[in-house]
Formats: C-alpha cells, structure tokens, sequence
C-alpha cells in the first residue's frame, strides 16, 4: 500500500509448493525457490501455511526475528507491512512466518483472499509452503495460487498422494471453479532422488514417475548432504555455496521464470539421455 | 589466498550451529516471558503510535516494532516513518 512500484508493475503469481505427504521437503524448497528467485532479482516473499509447527522460519534462519505472523494479519491484529520479516542476505526476499499458538482453523478463506491479493501488489513471486495432508491448512494453500510444485520423492506413498493432490490442484481451487480462467499451472518437482539407488533399481526412476503422474517436470533434486547442513545453519541451499541441490533448485527457479534449462542430474551424468527425454518439454 | 584456503580455520561445524539456534529460540519459547511476549508488542505498537500523533500525524503503519532474540539479551528496533512536507519519497 505504502511503496508505489517504481518500475514494472509486479508479476504478481501465487506458486503453492504442496505434496500431500509429510517430509518429501516442501519446506526446504520453499526456502529454496523462493531464495533463488530473489537471487535473480524477483521481489518474492514465502508465506508459511503451516499454523500450529511453523517451520520455515528456521529453514530461513528468521526465526528469533518473528514478531507478528499470517495469523495476526488475517485477524487484523498486525498489518502485512508490521509482519513482513525482510531478508539478511537477499534483499528482494521476505517471509511472512505463521503463528505457533493458533490452529490451522484460523486461516479463512476470505482472510487469505485478502494477505493475497495484497502482496499481489507488491510482488513477483508469492511462495506459499503448504502444511502435509490435503485437509483444511493444504487447501487454503492451493486455493488462490496461480501455479503449484508438486513435491515428489521416488516413492510409492509419495506418488500416490501427489496424484492426490494433483485431483485437488484441478478441482478444489478458485481457478477450477472460476469458468473461463486457465486452470493451474502444475509440475512435478522430484526431490531426495538418488541415482545409485535408481542404479541398482531400488528406486524409480524420473520416468517411472513422471509416467504416472503425467505433469511436466520441473526439476530433479538429488539426496544431498548439502540439505542438511543449510538446515542447520538456516540458510535456504541456493544461498549456501555450489552443491548438487543447489544447482538443481538454480535450474528449477529458471525453469519457473519460463526459461529453457537442459535437465540435468547430479551434473552432467546422464544429462543426454534428459535431454533427448524432457529437453524440449514444458 | 589459495594458501589459506587449505589451513581450515575453526569454522563451526553446522550442527553445533543448529544445536545454538534451537537453544536460543526454545529458551525464548518455554519460557513465560515468550508467550507474554506476543500479547505485549502489539500493545506497546500502539502506545507509540498514540505518542507520536500527540506531535506529528503518522499513519497507523508508520510505526514498525521489530525484535531480535538472542542468547543473553534481545533487542528491540522500532522504526517511525515520519511524513515530510510535500513529495513523499520511497525508501
Ligand atoms: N534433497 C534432500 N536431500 C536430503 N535431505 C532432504 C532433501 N530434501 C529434504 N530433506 C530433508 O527432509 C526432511 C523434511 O524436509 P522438509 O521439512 O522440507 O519437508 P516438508 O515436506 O516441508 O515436511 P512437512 O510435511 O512436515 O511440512 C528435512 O530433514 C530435510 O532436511
Ligand atoms: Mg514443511
């Protein structure tokens, strides 16, 4: 409300990252797209759906910088502006923690509206880090957004609740039920890929997924330790020098922002025979 | 430059730094003062407000508390936009 975009007017797009399944590593991509996009000069902000854990703070490493959340805004206890917690390290990036104390029930649907279309206004990027499950907290998630991740891991209740969720994407979502507007963009974002596992076919591969679930591909990120340690220290991978994760979050973010990156894993091992499969996709 | 790189200073291991980070914040959150913590600075935001328009009118929102928690103490930043005469400017 307060600052008038000087250049361009914002983009303005709601990306839901979601999964239906618990720990495949929503959080740990919200950070780390929403870190990359800011890296490459997009005013973005990553909001925290998670009412009752929150996480993502300390995946951001804000955490003892929190004063209001979402859930203050909504009630209108706090403007946006007050719980905006602005990043140390990019400048373009903000993060918008949730409450501890309330209940996922506090997140209204008219409340969210307006949080929305308010950094609409302001942003290019609106990341929003959905809860686990596909109740009340994963639907207030998804309703508005303009594009969703699908966090995938190569596993078989991983993949089921992704199709779950992909269902929801196309039916329980403003876009669905609004006639005439395009439906959400969705794609598939694998992640805790591991190649040697893949090798020894304990594990299914990009295209046995992808098979399934029939969405385009925007990204593999492999099993890294590189995860951990950014945890740790919270700070989002892309932000915590080269590592094979980051990497393959870089690539996604650009694929995200509509351009054309060869689909790689783990470097460049295998990069032809991606290229040949998904190269020209999306 | 190079030379350096190779003597590995006593960098904190992340784990010892996760190990910190989660020491300071439960601290802040088991304790009393934590959960008073939440009811009080919206408070205290609008008791500087009302201060501030007894001299200069501002804006509900010109008003911005931030705090910063830490091991021994925490700090607390508050920002007051004040308006000026003629163009506004951005910051
Ligand atoms: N590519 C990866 N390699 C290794 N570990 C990973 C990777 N991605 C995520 N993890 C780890 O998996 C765990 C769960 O990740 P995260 O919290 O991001 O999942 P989530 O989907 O947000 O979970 P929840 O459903 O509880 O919100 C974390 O410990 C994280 O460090
Ligand atoms: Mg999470």
């Amino acid at each position: 409300m307060t600052t008038e975009p000087k250049k361009n007017p914002p983009l303005g797009r709601v990306i839901v990252i979601t999964s239906g399944k618990g720990g495949v590593g929503k959080t740990t991509s919200s950070a780390a797209i929403s870190a990359g996009l800011a890296k490459q000069g997009f005013k973005t902000v990553v909001i925290d759906f998670d009412v009752g854990l929150r996480n993502l703070d300390m995946t951001m490493g804000c955490e003892r910088r929190v004063v209001f959340d979402f859930i203050n805004v909504i009630q209108g206890d706090a403007k946006l502006k007050q719980a905006l917690i602005k990043d140390k390290r990019v400048d373009t990036l903000f993060i918008l923690p949730t409450s501890q104390t309330r209940d996922k029930d506090a997140l209204t649907k008219e409340g969210v509206d307006k949080v929305l279309t308010e950094l609409r206004a302001e942003f290019d990027y609106i990341i929003c880090d959905s809860p686990a499950g596909i109740e009340h907290g994963a639907q207030m998630a998804m309703y508005f957004a303009d594009e969703a991740v699908v966090v995938t891991n190569p596993e078989v209740s991983s993949v089921r609740d992704s199709d779950r969720v992909l269902g929801l994407l196309s039916s329980q979502t403003k876009r669905a039920e609004t006639e005439g507007s395009d439906p959400i963009k969705a794609q598939v974002l694998i992640t805790r890929y591991d190649e040697t596992r893949v090798e020894n076919g304990e594990m299914m591969t990009v295209e046995d997924v992808l098979e399934i679930l029939a969405v385009p591909l925007l990204g593999v990120v492999p099993e890294s330790k590189a995860i951990l340690k950014a945890s740790n220290v919270g700070t989002p991978v892309v932000l915590d020098g080269p590592s094979a994760a980051a990497q393959a979050y870089e690539d996604a973010v650009s694929r995200l922002t509509g351009k054309e990156v060869e689909m790689r894993i783990q470097g460049e091992r295998r990069a032809g025979l991606f290229k040949r499969l998904f190269g020209r996709a999306s | 430059m190079s030379l350096f790189s190779f003597t590995r200073k006593k960098q904190p291991k992340s784990a010892q730094t996760a190990k910190d980070r989660l020491q300071i914040l439960l601290a802040h959150e088991r304790s009393s003062s934590g959960a008073a913590e939440a009811d009080y600075l919206p408070m205290l935001q609008r008791d500087i407000v009302a201060a501030i328009r007894k001299y200069v009118p501002i804006g509900d929102t010109d008003v911005d508390v931030r705090m910063e928690r830490g091991d021994q103490m925490s700090s607390l930043e508050i920002n007051i936009d004040l308006p000026r005469i003629g163009k506004s400017k951005d910051s």
